[in-house]
């Protein structure tokens, strides 16, 4: 029970006004950058990065960690309410939680994506303290044919396990294949697709596409219905805080699940996307009338937050103990850590015990504090449906191009936005589902160098995928889940037939 | 290497000197600073423009504030192409390394850094041969284990036709050992790569891998210099950087160093250019700047002016060198 000790001594450090005092200010700034497209977590903590500068490292972590709490869950209110995602992770939260809100039930959904973030983050975290020296050298393991096989599996349980489809969904999904080619070739060092021009050399960013994809279009479809944001005034009282805490005990499976899901990719660097989106088909697969989802379900609310904060917060861990960052804000609180004079790294644990058991320690207060201010603040947000749409619109238009914009201070991408709406818009009509395409963007280069540099490994020879347990396990079962729908007929005929033969005899 | 050490002292008095006259009263930045980093987060050079950053801002070397902008799209095409067209812009200023010779062979990017304004080379980079912990002790012993290898040692670096990709294959032609190169998309992946066993070696920078070389999980067996590194300071329990042998030492007569160095976008103006150079000759008196030279066992050097020119000219000639020996020019 070493690790419970260092805990306390962790709360120890922080139980300050001070400290408490900036964690307020930090989530408050990290909703802040959440709500809006674009801007993120990254970004966010990039801006106010300076402000640390001259603080204390304990301090300046824990400002900048409550930012990043804060962003995550900001994050699923744009999501819900607009359905644009704020942050990558946030897509899959607009499945089930954008319908919500159009059914008048936005406070039930925010309240369920809050709740849900901070049952990830917290499952996380428990596992950062207690498992902590195991799973720095669980992450080890991973070589190339590995994170290939990861990516493979996020792929195939996506044509296997998804609602639509299947030939929409792998056109889909070539196609953002396609597109994530664009730029600098890691493995052969050439540019592809850029055609002579400077704005595609960085290659088409993730980000700009999805708040093309599904902020612009959705207000291109409203446009053309009805002129009106189908959301009723939402007001949230404590009452529906409750009733969606009490129904909380029934959907324990979804949220374990998604939480085991989330920490295991978490801990896979670049994991947290994949979460997210692997959370909510195994919630629609398991569940019992599948069809229901994506037409408001909680439980499509329930799945995909839990698993994307479980990995937001687990990819915390492979930076501090081992340098390497599981997502982008991990990224630029890494370079934050640097500037402190704190190397990230195995010994990190060793030398710096105050620092590293006072971040931990933030993550638990950090979140409590966190689930009780945006829980307070949710009639804000949902206050923002009561504003007719003619004003609403232009504001979205615009703080879309802003996102879009302030990624990479470049012109070119709010054009890229723009076209992109136009791209979503035409998906949605002929329902081509958008997921597949978002998820090939963020993941085909890395699925891409992973699966060549596995063939320079292995002189081109395919059974490297099955060259050891782990890896030969996770292949088996993306192969599994690609032709999971046949099994799956093949099995229930058989059954069928079975019980037919019984009831003969 | 004496003349640097010269150079160092040279510039070291000559900024002090500057810091004794009156307040500077030429021209001077009114609008935030863009430090640009031709890398992603996290890389060498970031954590380089965050120190400089928390340098300028902590000892007021400016009165205008400091931004770090990452540029590292395209392997770092990016920054420069992005310097390229800021034409006489005096607010961005460009971490540059090896990159600034290397993609335009490799890549064909139309840039060529005369089109941009040399302010100053603040360091020199080193390379070190790296192995895991459990591999061979020595240089020697670890290219004969490469040579007797049933299949090629892998060799881990990052991105391709690059400088680590350039360093191997010179250890290739100098040893007759074969290795597969694997590139990746940082050094810090390549290190964790080398740590769990997925690659025999590296040749990362001392930053890079100074982390799970204190750790124990990795042995350095040479570095890639005339000279030893300087800094004799401890850095795991039994050994300095100075530690290290050089690979000539060791029977392998490679050499390789990569500039870090500053640039101002073409077309800025003379008094610009010189308000830079003296913040930079500022910037390296500062304790964050020396602090963070010895944790990256970065060689010290300030070249400015002609002698700067002279520099670029003479490494970029060697880079185009080693890279068309290497086969590595896109044709």
């Amino acid at each position: 029970m070493e690790a419970f000790g260092l805990l306390l001594h962790g709360f120890a450090v922080l139980l300050t006004w001070k400290t408490l005092l900036l964690m307020m200010v930090g989530l408050v700034l990290g909703v802040f950058v959440g709500v809006l497209p674009g801007l993120g977590g990254p970004n966010g903590v990039a801006i106010l990065l300076p402000l640390t500068f001259t603080m204390d490292p304990t301090s300046a972590i824990v400002m900048l960690s409550c930012i990043y709490w804060g962003a995550l869950f900001g994050g699923a209110i744009t999501s819900i309410l607009f359905n644009i995602p704020g942050e990558a992770w946030s897509v899959a939260t607009t499945f089930d939680g954008y319908p919500m809100a159009q059914q008048g039930r936005a406070a039930e959904a925010l309240t369920a994506a809050f709740t849900s973030s901070f049952i990830g983050s917290l499952v996380a975290v428990l596992l950062i303290t207690f498992l902590a020296p195991w799973i720095s050298s669980f992450a080890l393991r991973f070589g190339p044919p590995e994170f290939f096989a990861v990516y493979l599996l996020t792929f195939c349980s996506f044509v296997g396990l998804g609602r639509e489809d299947k030939h929409k969904t792998v056109i889909s999904m070539s196609l953002g294949l396609l597109l994530a080619g664009i730029g600098m070739d890691t493995v052969s060092g050439q540019l592809r697709m850029t055609f002579g021009s400077t704005d595609l050399l960085r290659g088409i960013n993730f980000l700009v596409a999805v708040i093309g994809l599904f902020g612009i279009s959705e207000i291109l479809l409203t446009m053309e219905e009805r002129l009106a944001l189908h959301g009723h005034a939402a007001s949230i009282s404590l009452r529906t805080v409750l009733s969606v805490w009490k129904d909380l005990p029934k959907y324990w499976m979804t949220l374990l699940r998604s939480s085991v899901i989330g920490c295991w990719l978490g801990i896979t660097p670049g994991g947290a996307i994949a979460a997210s989106f692997m959370g909510y088909n195994l919630a629609k697969r398991f569940a019992k009338d599948q069809e229901s989802f994506g037409k408001g379900r909680i439980e499509g609310v329930f799945a995909p937050e839990t698993a994307a904060h479980a990995s937001g917060t687990s990819a915390l861990l492979p930076m501090l103990a081992l340098g390497i960052p599981g997502s982008g804000t991990a990224a630029i609180l890494l370079g934050g850590l640097m500037v402190w004079g704190l190397n990230p790294g195995p010994l990190l644990f060793v030398e710096h015990k105050d620092f590293v058991w006072g971040l931990i320690a933030s993550m638990y207060l950090g979140n409590v504090v966190g689930l009780v201010l945006v829980l307070t603040t949710v009639p804000i947000f949902a206050s923002i449906l009561r504003v007719p749409f003619a004003a609403v619109a232009p504001m979205i238009v615009v703080s879309c191009a802003i996102g879009a914009y302030a990624i990479q201070n470049a012109m070119f991408d709010v054009w890229l936005m723009l076209g992109f709406g136009v791209v979503g818009y035409v998906f949605k009509k002929i329902k081509i589902p958008l997921a597949p395409f978002t998820l090939a963007l963020v993941l085909g280069s890395r699925a891409e160098d992973a699966f060549r540099q596995s063939m320079i490994i292995s002189g081109g020879d395919m059974k490297v995928f099955w060259s050891n347990g782990l890896v030969g396990t996770i292949t088996t079962l993306a192969i599994l889940l690609l032709f999971w729908p046949v099994i799956d007929r093949v099995v229930g005929g058989l059954r069928l037939r079975n019980s037919a033969a019984k009831v003969e005899a | 290497m004496k003349p640097l050490r010269k150079i160092v002292t040279i510039a070291a008095l000559s900024a002090a000197l500057f810091a004794a006259a009156p307040a500077w009263a030429g021209w001077e930045p009114t609008k935030p600073v863009e430090i640009v980093v031709a890398a992603g987060a996290g890389g060498a050079s970031d954590q380089m423009a965050r120190m400089m950053q928390a340098a300028i801002q902590k000892n007021n070397l400016m009165k205008a504030p400091v931004v770090v902008s990452l540029k590292g799209g395209a392997s770092g095409a990016e920054a420069l192409m992005y310097m390229k067209s800021s034409e006489g812009d005096p607010n961005k200023v460009l971490i540059a390394y090896s990159l600034i010779y290397m993609l335009p062979l490799s890549a064909k990017l139309p840039f060529d850094w005369h089109e941009l304004t040399p302010v100053s080379v603040i360091a020199l980079d080193q390379f070190v041969l790296w192995d895991n912990v459990a591999g061979p002790k020595s240089v020697k012993e670890f290219i004969a284990a490469a040579k007797a290898s049933g299949s090629p040692f892998k060799m881990g670096g990052t991105g391709s036709k690059r400088e680590d990709h350039v360093l191997t294959m010179f250890v290739e032609l100098k040893t007759g050992a074969k290795f597969a190169y694997l590139p990746y998309k940082s050094g810090g992946e390549a290190a964790t790569q080398l740590v769990g066993g997925h690659t025999e070696s590296n040749v990362n920078n001392p930053s890079e891998n100074l982390e799970v070389w204190r750790a124990g999980q990795v042995r350095p067996l040479c570095v890639f210099d005339k000279e030893r590194i300087s800094y004799t300071a401890k850095v795991t329990e039994t050994q300095s950087w100075h530690d290290i042998p050089t690979c000539k030492e060791e029977g392998l007569d490679v050499q390789y160093l990569m500039l870090r160095a500053m640039f101002l976008p073409g077309k800025v103006t003379a008094e610009q250019q010189a308000f830079y150079v003296d913040l930079f000759q500022k910037l390296i008196q500062t304790p964050e700047y020396k602090d963070y030279m010895e944790k990256q066992a970065l060689k010290p050097v300030f070249l400015t002016g002609k002698d700067m020119l002279q520099f670029l000219e003479d490494d970029g000639a060697l880079n185009k060198q080693l890279m068309t020996e290497a086969g590595f020019v896109a044709k």
